[in-house]
């Protein structure tokens, strides 16, 4: 290294992020902006667009056109759909944090030697492709699949439980897909709890909820931030899940956007629908952000 | 077994804790520890790591819980209770305070818990605060004070339920000198103006002298003296003790007379001392006396009972430490006071003597 002056030295650090700046550039930003364009176009009647301006793929995610006199009519279809992947996204990371913070607790508690094999054993999902686990559990759940056979030759049931293509079929499969990114922050805001502050707990009189309610989980507050949106904001946009666990009864944001750039062939659309979405994120992320920062100064 | 119903006080009653360490071989932390802690008193454990002191402080608080025998808490055995439902509260070592509340907030958490109404809890903190002067800092969180200003907000929020007994788990070890010795002059006060039982764990004997009502002196899971202060300093009961608290000179002779509390003994070196004898001991028999190094006196050589050089000769501002080699190949430690413009009694390489006043050696018990 020649022997620059700092200042000299971190202008040549600088370029060291070049290759990610140019990748995010041209993987990110650039067809981001390709999407906003689109968005603002008008659609071919086979696909692609017209190159003349139009906001009609904004305005017809609230308002319908009249076919006969060009008025707007308000219709609810596209925000049902947004509503019901929200919902699906909620209860999902509701499940993953009620079932993800023991299991996070459970593993912070082991001894430091074992704490690694637990955390391996988390992460053994990721080893093998989401689409053949969500197929995998869609032979576990149908009605002559293992989970029925099961109970049929226990005797516990007479007639398959109708699972697949259930709501019930969605959350698990999301449930399941998205449990470690909650599990390990959870893990990570848990192992450098400090386990005196919880006999303190006890010792002032707090019982078992307490400690939990009152000491463990404000001082956890940044871990379930992060777990919670690292389950929310993929779960909002998931597509593989809810199309072969749901049967595609229940049309999802996914699902939605998909459709727009195949069959129905509104690019503009499945483009505007994209960015609202994103927006939903960026909204979430802006909470977050400041949840978070509250919760850093208390952890301080 | 006594009728043990209404005695006031913290009873520690035959209490043993074996730990079961898997793959190794079980660990005794205490083995038949008796001791009975007197209501308003400061008492303190005292004793090297590892000798149990901690173990039986979390076994009067309840994080742990006794292999054998009873505690009692005016009569009543708590043995069985969780912490939480005890009226005993800690001041831990790493003060524990929680991070996410304000200092105000750490101090009536405990308040909070037992359900006090907020106007009394209000009212406590503020007579908290002022207690270990804090007032101006009620609203601070714990990451914006100091470590002094922690360790008084620790024990504020122990102090602020009004404990029965208040234990406290060598608070002072990550204070600096100053700061330390100005704390425990502070907890005497706090212990004076609240009234509370005070059960302090400390490994240093200076800080158990100068705080203490009372000490127990513990040593691999045993009490091995109980008593006050100036008791344990003058009257050591074996070895251990008189090793463990201050400088110690130990002789060992044969007993050759004996009248009450006072037996002669007659040293290697051929000398007769005369020395007070806490139990009884046996004619003739070996006997080792304990002589602490400032009630030792220099004197000429040939005028004291012991002769010796001076080998080492160390200044310490308020007194100086004579190390003598006496005849028989030992190092005796003489340490006399220092007064201004005095030169050093003696040089180095100098031939002494050392004179003991009558009184000044103990025979100890066990050990004669």
């Amino acid at each position: 290294m020649s022997v620059a002056g700092p200042e000299a030295e971190a202008r040549q650090r600088r370029w060291l992020t070049l290759p990610a700046v140019a990748v995010i550039t041209l993987f990110g930003v650039l067809p981001l902006v390709i999407v906003v364009v689109y968005s603002l176009l008008r659609s071919a009647p086979y696909g692609g667009v017209e190159w003349t301006f139009s906001t009609d793929a904004y305005v017809s995610f609230l308002y319908q056109k009249d076919i006969f006199d060009d008025t707007l009519q308000f219709h609810a279809d596209y925000l049902l759909i947004y509503g019901r992947s929200l919902a699906f996204s909620v209860v999902t990371t509701f499940v993953c944090l009620i079932l993800g913070f023991p299991t996070a607790y459970f593993i912070a508690t082991r001894p430091v030697a074992t704490r690694q094999i637990w955390l391996l054993l988390v992460t053994i999902p990721f080893w093998s492709n989401l689409l053949i686990r969500t197929l995998a559990i869609m032979l576990l759940i149908r009605d002559d699949g293992l989970v029925n056979n099961g109970l049929m030759w226990l005797g516990v049931i007479d007639t398959p439980f109708v699972m697949i293509f259930t709501d019930f079929a969605i959350v698990l499969g999301l449930f399941y897909s998205f449990l470690p990114f909650m599990v390990l922050p959870l893990f990570s805001s848990l192992e450098k709890l400090d386990f005196r502050l919880v006999e303190a707990g006890f010792d002032l009189y707090a019982n078992r909820f307490q400690v939990l309610t009152r000491i463990i989980l404000p001082i956890a507050r940044p871990g379930i931030v992060a777990g919670c949106l690292l389950v929310f904001i993929p779960c909002i946009g998931a597509y593989v899940t809810p199309l072969i666990l749901g049967g595609g009864k229940h049309l999802m944001i996914g699902s939605l956007i998909a459709e727009q750039f195949g069959s129905a062939r509104n690019w503009p659309m499945g483009a505007a629908q994209a960015l609202i979405l994103m927006a939903g994120v960026l909204v979430a992320l802006w909470f977050y952000g400041r949840n978070a920062r509250r919760g850093v100064a208390h952890a301080r | 077994m006594l009728d043990n119903t209404k005695v006031p006080g913290l009873a520690i009653d035959r209490v043993g804790k074996v730990f079961q360490q898997a793959g190794k071989p079980d660990f005794r932390a205490l083995d038949d520890v008796s001791l009975t802690i007197r209501p308003n008193e400061f008492f303190t454990l005292l004793g090297p790591s590892g000798c149990g002191k901690t173990t039986l402080l979390r076994m009067i608080a309840g994080f742990e819980h006794p292999s054998e025998g009873e505690i009692r808490l005016d009569g009543d055995p708590i043995t069985g209770l969780p912490p939480n439902r005890r009226p005993v509260n800690t001041v831990f070592q790493n003060y524990a305070l929680f991070p996410h509340l304000s200092v105000a907030a750490n101090i009536g958490f405990g308040l909070e818990m037992l359900k006090k109404p907020r106007a009394e809890i209000e009212a406590t903190v503020a007579q908290m605060l002022r207690l270990v002067r804090m007032e101006e800092m009620a609203d601070r969180k714990t990451s914006q004070i100091s470590g002094g200003q922690q360790q008084r907000v620790a024990l504020a929020r122990a102090l602020a339920p009004r404990p029965r007994v208040l234990l406290l788990d060598e608070p002072l070890s990550a204070l600096d000198l100053k700061l330390r010795k100005e704390m425990q002059i502070e907890l005497k006060r706090m212990q004076a103006e609240t009234g509370i039982t005070f059960v302090f764990v400390t490994h240093d004997q200076e800080e158990a002298l100068t705080m203490s009502d009372r000490i127990a002196v513990m040593s691999a899971g045993r009490v091995l003296q109980v008593g006050a202060p100036r008791d344990i300093y003058d009257r050591p009961a074996n070895h251990f003790v008189a090793n463990f608290i201050g400088d110690s000179n130990f002789l060992t002779g044969t007993v050759v007379e004996m009248s009450a509390g006072l037996v002669s003994i007659r040293l290697v070196n051929g000398a007769v001392l005369e020395a007070s004898v806490p139990s009884s001991v046996t004619f003739g028999a070996t006997a080792t006396v304990v002589v602490r190094p400032e009630h030792a006196v220099l004197a000429a050589p040939g005028e004291g009972v012991i002769a010796g050089e001076v080998e080492t000769v160390i200044y310490f501002g308020t007194d100086t430490h004579f190390h003598i080699r006496t005849g028989e190949g030992a190092t005796f430690i003489v340490r006399q006071q220092n007064r201004r413009g005095d030169a050093a009694v003696a040089q180095r390489g100098e031939a002494v003597s050392i004179h003991l006043p009558p009184g000044v050696a103990t025979v100890l018990a066990g050990e004669a």
